[in-house]
């Protein structure tokens, strides 16, 4: 057995106290395998932030720093423009992450005026599609119908009411030179898209789906097997848009939605009776139009 | 002398939490079948603890202090020779 000592220091450790299946934790090392140490990392509060940093200790070997929740855009703005004043920056890259909460809800005015200033910083939404880190709380990024603490399901109501914003359009919107999607179910793409996404200069965003065994309500071994779930029932398309054209999508054997609904416990209330089987409805709805708006073609 | 205390406090070292052994949460432990395997490192690729080390030569073991028993790399194994066994503590 092979045990790591501190001479063995990797880009991001072991020992960080994700839940067993993190698809989260997965995301950061392939994130940070991809993009070598020459990285600067800002992170909103979130569950990367908590996992990785258990006071005094820390899973990060490039350097690392907590913003709030808020305003992570405009301290890598910081960061960046500090290492351009000071004749530095072409030893290191800006790299800010955020949860879909940052991103989406709290952090998203400062995001937005980081598009508009232009800087060089590489912006990673990890979607894990509610506030996980504080009791799985609704987030704009929820999706449809989701069960969370702030959107149960009951009598008077069957989850999350609101579809997911489309946070990739809004950031092509910005004019952005790089804008992907990507899931950790699929790591030699996400390797692809970080290393593309470092050759940009400019603002670049990718937006990572990481399943969440204790929010989502699916066994810790399926992590991988529902991130590709999520990409095959066409709820969560991946793609990327250079220069504000589409680039590429991904093109997959299309599953129905039953089949990525129903091993989770978030949708567990769309199977007990005739009104959820009609929200079912309206979800495969949403992921047709996802398999008729990427052009992606069902592959046979 | 505040500021040193800050820094001291504020400032952790790269990859401390290597001594956090993680590996205390687990029931099922993963026991690889080494006659089976086949060197692919799709378990090392796909762990979320990152503890799976190895390489082609002399195959993959995952790292008890760490690994969290998940089970993932038994669900991606493409020969299935990973089995998840209840831990006899």
């Amino acid at each position: 057995m092979t045990t790591q000592t501190a001479e063995n220091v990797k880009l991001f450790n072991s020992g960080h106290t994700a839940c067993a299946g993190c698809g989260l934790a997965l995301a950061a090392r392939l994130v940070l395998q991809a993009t070598g140490p020459k990285v600067i990392i800002v992170n909103a509060t979130g569950c990367l932030e908590v996992f990785t940093t258990r006071s005094p200790q820390t899973a990060w070997g490039v350097p690392w720093i907590h913003s709030l929740f808020e305003n992570q855009a405009a301290v890598a703005t910081g960061v960046e423009a500090a290492l351009r004043a000071l004749g530095r920056g072409d030893e290191a890259r800006v790299i800010a992450w955020g949860g879909d909460g940052a991103s989406a809800d709290i952090g998203f005015g400062g995001i937005s005026g980081m598009w508009e200033r232009y800087d060089d910083v590489l912006y990673i939404c990890y979607d894990n599609e509610a506030y996980m880190n504080t009791g799985i709380q609704r987030s704009g990024l929820t999706p449809f119908k989701g069960h969370t603490s702030t959107s149960p399901a009951g009598k008077a109501s069957l989850g999350n009411m609101k579809q997911k914003k489309n946070i990739p359009a809004i950031a092509v919107a910005h004019g952005l030179p790089y804008v992907a999607t990507a899931t950790v179910g699929y790591p030699k793409d996400l390797e692809r898209k970080v290393k593309k996404a470092m050759e940009f200069k400019g603002p670049r965003y990718l937006q990572i789906l990481v399943p969440c065994p204790l929010g989502w309500g699916h066994a810790t071994s399926d992590t991988i097997t529902m991130s590709k779930l999520a990409v095959e029932s066409g709820l969560n398309p991946i793609f990327e848009y250079i220069d504000g054209k589409l680039a590429t999508a991904m093109t997959v054997k299309q599953k129905p939605v039953e089949e990525y609904l129903k091993p989770q416990a978030r949708f567990k209330h769309l199977f007990r009776d005739a009104a959820g089987a009609e929200q079912v409805k309206l979800i495969q709805e949403i992921a047709n139009n996802n398999f008729a708006k990427f052009k992606v073609e069902a592959v046979k | 002398m505040v500021a040193k205390r800050a820094k001291n406090i504020l400032i952790g070292n790269p990859g401390t939490s290597l001594a956090n052994k993680t590996g205390s949460w687990r029931v099922f432990m993963p026991v690889y079948d080494k006659t089976k395997c086949t060197a692919c490192g799709m378990c090392a690729m796909l762990c979320p603890d990152g503890c799976i080390h190895g390489d082609k030569a002399k195959k993959y073991d995952p790292d008890y202090d760490y690994c969290k028993g998940c089970g993932v790399c038994a669900k991606v194994c493409p020969v299935k020779c990973i089995t998840m066994k209840e831990e006899q503590k």
